[in-house]
């Protein structure tokens, strides 16, 4: 070995043990304890029990469907709120760039739990958002926010927002405007030069916001906790309260083992879609 | 230039434009003619408003005063995208998302043009690029990004062709290469070019018409002989080439003749070739049209052709470049000119110290206003400057 490739592995060293130590053994621990049998009381024994995956997914199928829908609805409106945001942001605010970048991040100065907990009381049934809705009969007069999917996605959006700009906000940042005014020069409106040179160069950000938005959103659980109900229970409920409540470790080992290989089948599905590679 | 009758249809008309950002003047109540079908250059150093005046053309920036014309029809108000004008952007702004066929394609397919594929193809021939329509620009070279802007732009048959420095990005032995390429290809299609530059020689190869441009005004304008050999200003004499300027009184006048007295000596200049109305001139001579003598030869006046002006000095500096000889010498009145003479023989040159006489035809002179400043315009270049005397009369080395 030269010295040259004995230094690289040197450096990789600690990333590789991080990466063994909480991600290898507890994926293998994870698979391991869905397949095994057991009780809470008498333990749980490995059996190669694969019927369970069969099992969880027909027992389940409501709770994964939402939590695909939710998630993806969320970044959708966390695209359609962040991008004139980012836009704004990276080509338009001139001085007030960095004021505005902080304030993007700034809700991370405060607990994600605080945040959720928030939304309830914004939602809430005699708040301002739901007397307004009620008065101009958008909601009746015992409509409310709190406790539908609608609170549900809202949480999500706003929870994910900043990992939805500050993506699209990197990728518009690097957007030459001299790019603009060649497509101006070749007979393209503001309109179509946003369609067919803005927006094609921000794909590599819309990608990666939304992987980052789509991706914790499918697991999270808080959200429906705080603003949700049992009916709009996602995934990651149901694997919260099958480990920590019920003790059912192989069920809710198989659950999070079914949401990690869907995720990841997705996520390839969707940037080969998105033909990244070839951006440049 | 074009001679039918029709030329003036698609003239492109500046009339008093003027253009402000902030405080600052870029282009000051500039009034100028493009006619159609002509190579047009826009000369000028950095920041006299050549760009400006381009992007005005275009349509991305709005004068301040002043209006634009197309033939009959008034631009100025119209939107980069609906001017019947193309640009070659200084820095070929390809679209980097999208291979050489849809960069050339762009404009075509937003006019909703028929037989894009046919057009674009005939473009990228035209530019020998046929084979490389499906990279992307980042896959290309400098240069062939370089024709791939210049394709895209002419693809769409524009009425003025605008260019804004676009061989500046490239290496000396392409940019002569890719210039009498656009001069080919502006003849064959036949389109007014307008071309932004600050290389002089690059205007002068290709231009028909050049305006030399100095902070937001037009400083003469003509064709490239008639700026190089009758310069109207100090600074289009130094900007275009270089000059020997010499300060003179006018002492009397014979026949067609200025009689000049420059520091004693008695100088001949043609007052058709004077621009000078007043009593000080500038008399302007090139470096290439100075001879030198070796002062013994020239002391029975032999070598010295009738009606030459003469100006006896000291070598001082003595710069090889292979197929002439730069020398500096020194005058009487203290004052360095630049001779460049062709290396015709292959054992005859002077070195430092050496006392020689310069005479040149009085024709092949001009005069200039004696009160403008005589370093308008002068390029600063360190390489250009000559080098110290050494003292044992050496040849200096000069940069190889």
């Amino acid at each position: 070995m030269t010295g040259r490739k004995r230094t690289a592995y040197l450096l990789m060293l600690p990333a590789m043990a991080w990466l063994a130590v909480f991600f290898l053994i507890p994926t293998v621990t994870l698979v391991s304890q869905s397949l095994q049998e057991g009780s809470l009381e008498e333990g749980y024994v490995l059996t190669g029990n694969v019927g369970i995956y069969a099992e969880v997914l027909r027992d389940y199928a409501p709770q994964f469907g939402r939590s695909l829908m939710y998630a993806g609805l969320a970044t959708l409106a966390a695209l359609i709120i962040a991008y004139p945001l980012a836009y704004t942001i990276a080509l338009k605010a001139g001085r007030w760039k960095n004021l505005l970048l902080v304030l993007v991040v700034a809700p991370f100065f405060t607990s994600f739990l605080v945040r959720t907990l928030a939304w309830k009381i914004i939602l809430g049934d005699d708040n301002a958002v739901v007397d307004a809705l009620r008065f101009v009969h958008v909601l009746d007069a015992d409509g409310r926010l709190l406790a539908t999917p609608f609170a549900v996605i809202c949480g999500l959006t706003y929870n994910f927002l900043p990992f939805m700009t500050l993506p699209l906000y990197a990728s518009l940042e690097k957007l030459d405007g001299r790019l603009l005014e060649a497509a101006n020069d070749l007979y393209a409106s503001a309109f179509t030069a946003f369609r067919k040179v803005t927006f094609p160069l921000s794909l590599p950000g819309v990608v990666g916001g939304t992987l980052l938005t789509f991706i914790p959103a499918v697991g999270d659980y808080v959200n429906v906790e705080f603003l949700g109900t049992p009916q709009t229970s996602m995934i990651g409920n149901v694997i919260q309260s099958r480990f920590l409540t019920v003790g059912d470790y192989p069920a809710a080992a198989a659950l999070s083992v079914i949401l990690m290989v869907t995720i990841v089948v997705m996520v390839m599905v969707y940037v080969r879609r998105a033909g990244t590679e070839e951006l440049v | 230039m074009r001679t039918t009758g029709s030329a003036d249809q698609g003239d492109l008309r500046l009339v008093e434009v003027t253009k402000r950002f902030g405080p600052m003047i870029a282009v000051d109540d500039l009034t100028l003619t493009v006619p159609a079908g002509s190579f047009f250059a826009l000369l000028g150093p950095s920041g006299c408003g050549k760009t400006t005046t381009l992007r005005m053309v275009g349509g991305l920036e709005r004068p301040t005063q002043g209006r634009v014309h197309l033939g009959d029809v008034d631009i100025t108000d119209r939107k980069p995208y609906q001017r019947p004008v193309n640009t070659v952007f200084q820095s070929y702004a390809l679209f980097p998302h999208l291979d050489v066929h849809e960069n050339v394609a762009f404009g075509l397919r937003r006019r909703g043009a028929k037989d894009v594929p046919a057009k674009v193809h005939e473009a990228l021939a035209m530019v020998e690029l046929a084979d490389l329509a499906r990279r992307k620009p980042a896959q290309l070279s400098g240069g062939q990004q370089q024709r791939v802007a210049l394709a895209r732009a002419l693809v769409n048959r524009p009425q003025v062709l605008l260019l804004d420095e676009p061989l500046g990005a490239l290496d000396l032995k392409l940019r002569r290469q890719m210039q009498l390429e656009l001069k080919r290809i502006q003849t064959e299609v036949g389109l007014s070019f307008v071309h932004v530059t600050h290389d002089q020689e690059e205007a002068m190869t290709m231009a028909d018409t050049i305006a030399v441009m100095n902070a937001g005004r037009v400083e003469q304008l003509g064709g490239p002989t008639e700026l190089y050999e009758t310069p109207a200003t100090v600074f289009v004499a130094n900007f275009l080439g270089q000059s020997n300027l010499l300060a003179a009184g006018v002492s009397g006048r014979s026949g067609g003749d200025l009689l000049l007295d420059v520091a004693g000596s008695r100088v001949v200049l043609p007052s058709a070739r004077s621009r000078c109305t007043t009593d000080r001139v500038f008399v302007g001579v090139r470096p290439e049209k100075l001879h030198v003598l070796a002062a013994a030869d020239a002391a029975g006046r032999a070598a010295v052709a009738e009606g030459h002006n003469t100006v006896s000095g000291v070598v001082t500096d003595a710069s090889f470049v292979g197929v002439s000889t730069q020398y500096v010498v020194r005058v009487p009145w203290g004052q360095d000119l630049t001779v460049f003479a062709q290396n015709l023989r292959s054992d005859d040159r002077f070195r430092p110290g050496d006392e020689v006489v310069l005479h040149w035809a009085a024709g092949n002179a001009f005069g200039l206003d004696g009160d403008e400043d005589p370093d308008a315009g002068r390029i600063i270049d360190p390489e250009l400057e000559p080098v110290a005397v050494p003292d044992n009369g050496a040849v200096s080395k000069s940069v190889p």
